[in-house]
């Protein structure tokens, strides 16, 4: 169980422009499950969902991961969380250009210390799943919308994280691609992993997989469990 | 250990993504190293070759001095040197210049003691009617070992004169344009009266009295000037020093050159970079391992820059005989000497180039990464 407790995250702190993206919110999220969190454009989404992966600190409130307390931990630590515990797909997929695809996989292995050869040969058992055998060596700019979506999962997996944390992932795939990207999450299910999606599609929170939807709204929580 | 070499991997595949920006980075780098080295390597090379050639020269040499100008001395000074505590030897010296028409350029006339001798060969036996001449003087003029060359004397007299031989062109840094010749000939070319010589040379018997015996040769005789060995050592060394003069001024230059290259690449951080710098920071790498990959970054294009730079002014130095160099630094001489530099490394030299170029730039590359690593990950989010 992944546990926020009064998590509130201001921006801009004591400026004019200073803003309040979360006001307080608390839920617990289920490991093993897939939870989505939906809502409009602006209502803390990928700021809460930066917080649960450990990617921003909030500007108070707590977290607690299983029975670990993480939002008082250094940076090195949460770091190391972040590369063990989660993968992240990004709403604009954030690959490198300029390298080859499995560069790409492989990237989130490289400061773990494992040989190069073993990431290489999880690397291609990945493109393997994703269907991207034979372009491992192509440039990723090379690659169609999908087929990079697919490249951004599998390297979300390279270091074999239990839960995958997706930010609108399907804001820039048609529905037949969303419907794909959506079969790739219940095979990860199926996996036990855990899956926190946020996203304001469809396709994605009327799912069969999906366990959980917490709609948000202006920095708050304002429905639990669907 | 398989960390650095995982994050040594994908720095080189990141290098090699900006392929035509990497290589005009290095050849910038490299010419503006390949100047630095090459000022390093000529001076140094030079001043060793002055100070080796002037290692053997007189101690003391007393030159008169006659209205502030440098004048013929009486034979009559030897004596009272001699008498000075501590002087072992003194020996009057003929040598003056020659303008050859011909070939438009001085030559140096030098009579030969014939218990010297220059670079190896002996000359006692410079006879009448005949000279050895320097490399320089053979090759504009065309003449070699059994040739005549004509001479006219101060009183417009024709002179000729055998070459008797060629001295070799290891000497040629000082020897290019001399001519050795015998005494007689020596006074029938120039007109030196006789009770007279061009400057006097003195051997002392103890090298810490240099000073002192110096200082009562101005005592003795006040209308003379004596130049002692060490301080034309320090004039070399000052004009070739690379900290000092025409030196100087390259070296300032190229490193402005360089300092002005490095604050462009420091404050050059471009926004794809900062999005990289973010994606890793996101999928997990730590502010050191991106602090690390830039280091590296850094490190593989400053230290290829860098030896390429250093081998390029290396074998422009000591193999292509320095031409970028030769017309400003070798001085005013009409006849250049043709002569190639021993090669010689100064480690000390090249350890502070090394630190001059490599470390700033380094430093250049990482403090703005360092910049943009240490943001929050979720700036990739937005």
């Amino acid at each position: 169980m992944i546990r926020l407790r009064e998590i509130r995250k201001v921006f801009n702190s004591g400026r004019p422009s200073e803003f309040t993206a979360l006001r307080g919110i608390s839920i617990d999220v289920e490991l093993k499950k897939v939870t989505v969190l939906k809502g409009p454009s602006g209502s803390g989404k990928t700021t809460l969902l930066s917080i649960i992966g450990c990617m921003a600190r909030p500007t108070s409130g707590r977290i607690w991961f299983e029975e670990r307390e993480i939002t008082s931990l250094p940076e090195r630590f949460l770091t190391e969380i972040r590369r063990k515990t989660f993968g992240f797909v990004f709403q604009q997929f954030n690959l490198i250009k300029g390298i080859s695809v499995i560069e790409n996989v492989m990237l989130p292995s490289y400061p773990c210390g494992e040989d190069i050869r073993e990431i290489r040969k999880k690397a291609l058992e990945l493109i393997q799943f994703f269907n991207l055998s034979g372009k491992e060596s192509s440039k990723i700019e090379w690659l169609s919308g999908g087929e990079q979506q697919r490249a951004a999962i599998a390297r979300a997996l390279i270091n074999d994280p239990s839960i995958i944390i997706a930010d609108e992932p399907t804001a820039h795939l048609d529905t037949k691609l969303s419907l794909e990207f959506m079969g790739f999450m219940k095979m990860l299910k199926e996996r036990e992993k855990t899956i926190i999606i946020a996203s304001h599609d469809p396709i994605v929170y009327e799912s069969d997989i999906v366990d959980n939807v917490l709609n948000m709204r202006d920095g708050i929580v304002i429905t639990g469990d669907l | 250990m398989n960390r650095l070499r995982n994050i040594l991997d994908f720095t080189i595949s990141s290098l090699m993504r900006r392929k035509g920006r990497n290589i005009a980075l290095i050849v910038v780098y490299t010419f503006v190293v390949f100047i630095l080295a090459s000022v390093i390597f000529f001076t140094e090379a030079l001043r060793r070759e002055a100070t080796t050639i002037l290692r053997d020269a007189p101690e003391i040499v007393v030159q008169r001095v006659i209205a502030g100008r440098h004048d013929l001395i009486p034979l009559r000074y030897i004596d009272k040197i001699k008498a000075i505590p501590g002087v072992r030897s003194v020996k009057g010296r003929l040598w003056g210049y020659y303008f050859d028409p011909l070939s438009g350029s001085n030559y140096t006339l030098i009579v030969v003691d014939p218990r010297n001798s220059l670079s190896g060969v002996n000359h006692g036996d410079i006879k009448e009617g005949t000279i050895i001449i320097g490399s320089g003087i053979s090759r504009s003029r065309i003449v070699h070992e059994g040739d005549t060359m004509p001479f006219r004397s101060f009183d417009g007299i024709p002179l000729y004169l055998k070459v008797k031989d060629v001295l070799s062109s290891e000497s040629a840094i000082i020897a290019a344009d001399v001519i050795l010749i015998s005494e007689k000939d020596y006074k029938k070319l120039s007109g030196i009266p006789s009770g007279y010589c061009t400057d006097l040379v003195i051997s002392v018997a103890n090298t810490k009295e240099i000073p002192t015996i110096a200082r009562k040769i101005t005592e003795v005789l006040p209308d003379t000037r004596p130049i002692v060995r060490d301080e034309i050592l320090r004039t070399y060394d000052s004009v070739l020093n690379w900290r000092s003069g025409i030196i100087l001024m390259i070296f300032w230059g190229a490193l402005a050159a360089f300092i002005i290259f490095a604050w462009d690449r420091a404050t050059g951080l471009s926004a794809e970079e900062k999005r990289e710098i973010g994606i890793l920071k996101a999928i997990g790498w730590e502010t050191s391992d991106v602090i690390m990959m830039k280091f590296w970054e850094g490190i593989v294009i400053s230290l290829t820059s860098f030896l390429t730079g250093m081998i390029l002014a290396y074998l422009h130095v000591f193999f292509s005989s320095y031409s970028l160099f030769k017309p400003v630094l070798l001085g005013w001489s009409v006849l250049y000497p043709e002569f190639r530099l021993t090669p010689f490394i100064d480690t000390y030299q090249i350890a502070t180039l090394l630190f001059l170029v490599v470390i700033p730039y380094t430093v250049a590359t990482i403090v703005p990464s360092w910049r943009a690593a240490t943001v929050d990950p979720d700036s990739v989010m937005k």
